[in-house]
């Protein structure tokens, strides 16, 4: 199971929040972004934009690399994190 | 004199209520609420509902709903897309709820409208306004490709009007279906020679409540009236020191009332004429205006007021709100004879709404 960590900014869209730290059997990173999706619906939304990509501003690190790639693979040892972009003002 | 007037107000920092009794003389700030999200329009439904459109860097553009008065909110953009092969929706402008409270309307950046008739839960694009065959030609002015305009008739729903920066105005009678551009008469002073059919930087349209056929804008080039539902337009700028401003007000019961407030020309600051706060009304339909200042600040005060940022209240008299760019609101409950600053320190003003609630 991938260890998935979310951003407090993410998590607080939802009436009903994920919590912070969980743990998914997704086989890849756009698979996690369904499965998520599946339990807290519009949160795909928030995490993709049309083509479909990763919003730009959303980085999501696996094992500690960033990463943009939806298909790229998970494994039962994975941990990613998602993190908005840092910003001024 | 039981009822509560809220003034509702949108900023580049999450949203806040301002809430008075009906003498609109003591106010309460509440918020922030949707902290830290940028809130382009905040509204009230005429079932109670709070309304958010918002646009984060972040996670995109949503519309955020409270069903108990801001307490919690929920939010979705589910529909809110021009697909996978068009160009991503990054903001919301305007929220329109029709009158009955079957549908809200939402106009979007890039331009385009979108509608809801499940309380904001899903949406679906009008996709008839973007097959216009002008959309190919449409460009983004200063403020971006943005449909900031939603003019609903009140007595038939597949009638409607928009306005969009630098496009210009359009009307729909079945629906959304189909549209026509509607900017006769309304100059463009940035093209050559005579004015195009479109291209027209309308900067915010409303509908005169009492009659469908009766539109007034506030435009890059002039402030007009339309009678003819418009087909054609006739400028009003007249007595005005500036024809550049952003928003406008109507009053609901006298439509011949408006309010406006003029800025210094788009190539010069963009604020208020001089540092010299000033609304300026008209009582006969834009035919003359009269500069109401009486509480404002006259020196020194290099505020801008942005194209959503005006509202009037349904009391009488009228209360008429306007919020700056450099976060205060001003009110005003006697159509604009004396103002008082009713928040200040706020984050940028974007939107500012007028509703009234039972207490």
């Amino acid at each position: 199971m991938a260890a998935v960590y979310l951003p407090r900014s993410l998590v607080t869209l939802f009436l009903n929040p994920p919590p912070r730290h969980l743990s998914l059997e997704s086989e890849t990173l756009g698979q996690l972004v369904s499965d998520l999706d599946a339990r807290w619906p519009g949160i795909a939304d928030r995490l993709l934009e049309p083509g479909p990509l990763i919003r730009e501003h959303i980085n999501v690190f696996i094992d500690g690399e960033r990463e943009r790639s939806l298909a790229a693979p998970l494994s039962s040892s994975s941990v990613v994190h998602v993190i908005p972009a840092v910003a001024g003002g | 004199m039981s009822d509560r007037i809220e003034v509702l107000v949108g900023t580049k920092k999450g949203a806040f209520i301002l809430d008075s009794d009906a003498t609109r003389q003591q106010w309460r700030v509440r918020g922030p609420f949707v902290d830290g999200w940028p809130v382009h329009h905040l509204v009230r439904a005429g079932d109670g509902a709070l309304y958010a459109g918002a646009g984060s860097p972040w996670y995109g553009a949503t519309v955020f709903r409270s069903d108990d008065n801001g307490e919690t909110w929920s939010q979705s953009s589910a529909g809110l897309t021009y697909g996978d092969d068009g160009p991503k929706v990054t903001n919301i402008w305007h929220l329109a709820p029709t009158p009955d409270g079957r549908t809200i309307y939402a106009g979007v950046e890039p331009a385009g409208l979108f509608r809801s008739d499940d309380r904001g839960d899903t949406w679906t694009h009008v996709a008839g306004l973007r097959e216009h065959p002008s959309q190919p030609e449409w460009q983004p002015g200063n403020g971006g490709l943005i449909l900031h305009s939603i003019a609903l008739d009140p007595q038939d729903p597949k009638h409607m009007w928009v306005g969009i920066s630098s496009v210009g105005a359009f009307e729909t009678t079945d629906g959304g279906e189909t549209w026509e551009t509607r900017n006769k008469g309304v100059r463009a002073d940035f093209y050559p020679g005579d004015p195009p059919e479109f291209g027209q930087c309308v900067h915010k349209m409303l509908i005169d409540p009492t009659d469908p056929d009766r539109l007034i804008q506030q435009n890059h080039c002039g402030v007009y009236r339309s009678d003819d539902g418009g087909s054609s337009w006739t400028e009003i700028t007249n007595n005005l020191p500036s024809d550049f401003g952003f928003p406008m007000a109507v009053h609901h019961e006298r439509p011949e009332t408006l309010w406006v407030i003029p800025h210094s020309a788009p190539e010069a600051g963009r604020h208020m004429i001089d540092g010299h706060a000033a609304v300026w009304r008209s009582r006969d339909r834009g035919d003359t205006w009269q500069q109401l200042d009486a509480g404002l600040p006259i020196e020194n005060a290099y505020l801008t007021v942005l194209r959503e940022a005006m509202a009037t209240d349904r009391l009488d008299p009228v209360g008429v709100y306007f919020g700056t760019s450099t976060g205060q609101v001003f009110g005003s409950n006697d159509e604009g004879d004396r103002w008082s600053l009713i928040a200040d320190f706020l984050p940028d003003v974007w939107s500012v709404e007028a509703a009234q609630v039972a207490s």
